[in-house]
């Protein structure tokens, strides 16, 4: 029992905390606290076999799917605080209170029986007792299991297949494309320039100096961009002033330096920067 | 050992989950909400086991399992899909049919 009053209170606000934090992946690392408490809750109440499964099947492959999920959705995974129908949190909070307190209520009032004793059952081994259940007296079900798992795996499947529309580009083509955006554009056919690596800084998030001091746009990842991450133009200006007032260098008023680079005429950017 | 304690601290996992599905918007987390319902039904079961001295509420919290495996599996599925077509992962966004 230690274990449990122990272990209760962890669950319980855990599992408030799911509620409670913005970002998903938070919410799926609390998950797996209290999926990971329920699993010792199962060895304690004698269930070894659910106690290894719990772990195995929910913190090993669901959350873990859930949190290849939530890396693929990306960082649009907060949650919008609009509400499209007027007042509907207030009145989920109030039922969802009263549905608690009814069942805690109702339970209190009930007189269940002591906790029995698992021995017997489990004489031969959890898991050959599990087992002669299963193919005896479940069978039916069990057989019934394996159509719902194939069904579901060719489900998944079908769902996350994406059939390909257009051709393939091969390597000509993106040639092709490359120079005919450099006649048209005039956007670089080669390679995109390298982060910076300098004597302070040289992270990806860094980007390269162009030869008039401005930082390169297009030589850190567009998602870091995007999330407002990397280190912007001004700020590594301001850091080379610093270097060269260190050095002693006379600088001189560099006009370029703290406007944006051109250039950076990638198709498909999201735009926005926050 | 009591049984009630159990009991009640699956009834409010169970409710802590009811109200994270109606109150969260964020598609993912309503759907580990659903996950926090069943592994409540789960604690319940396998107690009623223990309380009751044989092995089928065990068995029964091995099908649930299963059952959410499955359930996940095409639901995320079903996730993705929906977020490669729209750019979202709120479920208000999801109201074509409404329309």
């Amino acid at each position: 029992m230690t274990a449990f009053w122990i272990l209760a209170p962890v669950m319980v606000l855990a599992a408030l905390g799911v509620l409670f934090v913005r970002k998903a992946v938070h919410a799926a690392l609390l998950l797996a606290v209290v999926m990971m408490s329920l699993a010792v809750l199962y060895a304690v109440l004698e269930a070894p076999f659910l106690f290894a499964v719990q772990i195995i099947v929910y913190t090993g492959a669901i959350l873990m799917l859930f949190l290849f999920v939530v890396m693929l959705v990306g960082v649009d995974a907060s949650d919008s605080v609009v509400e499209t129908i007027r007042g509907q949190r207030v009145i989920a909070w109030v039922f969802g209170l009263l549905f608690g307190l009814t069942m805690v209520i109702a339970l209190s009032q009930v007189s269940f029986s002591a906790m029995g004793n698992l021995a017997d059952d489990n004489a031969g081994g959890n898991v050959e007792g599990l087992a002669s259940l299963l193919f005896s007296k479940y069978v039916l079900a069990f057989e019934v299991t394996a159509a719902l798992l194939i069904t579901a795996a060719l489900g998944a499947m079908v769902l996350a297949h994406r059939e390909r529309l257009t051709p393939r580009e091969g390597q000509a083509d993106m040639a092709a494309r490359r120079m005919r955006e450099y006649a048209e554009t005039g956007k670089h056919p080669g390679p995109l320039p390298a982060p910076g690596v300098f004597a302070r800084h040289n992270a990806v998030d860094t980007p390269a100096l162009l030869p008039d001091g401005s930082a390169s746009e297009a030589s850190i990842s567009r998602v870091l961009a995007v999330r407002g991450v990397g280190r912007s133009g001004p700020a590594m200006a301001g850091d080379i002033e610093e270097i060269r007032r260190q050095l002693g260098i006379a600088t001189e008023a560099d006009p370029a330096a703290d406007e944006e680079t051109p250039g950076d005429t990638r198709q498909g950017a999201d735009g926005e920067e926050s | 050992m009591e049984t009630e304690p159990f009991i009640i601290l699956s009834a409010i996992l169970f409710t802590i989950g009811c109200v994270g599905v109606l109150v969260r918007r964020n598609a993912l987390v309503v759907f580990m909400c659903v996950e926090l319902m069943l592994n409540a039904s789960n604690l319940a079961l396998v107690t009623f086991a223990k309380a009751n001295s044989n092995l089928d509420g065990q068995v029964a919290a091995f099908f649930v399992m299963v059952v959410a495996a499955a359930e996940v599996v095409v639901g995320l599925a079903i996730i993705m899909t929906i977020f490669r077509t729209r750019r979202s992962a709120s479920v208000d966004d999801a109201s074509l049919l409404k329309y």
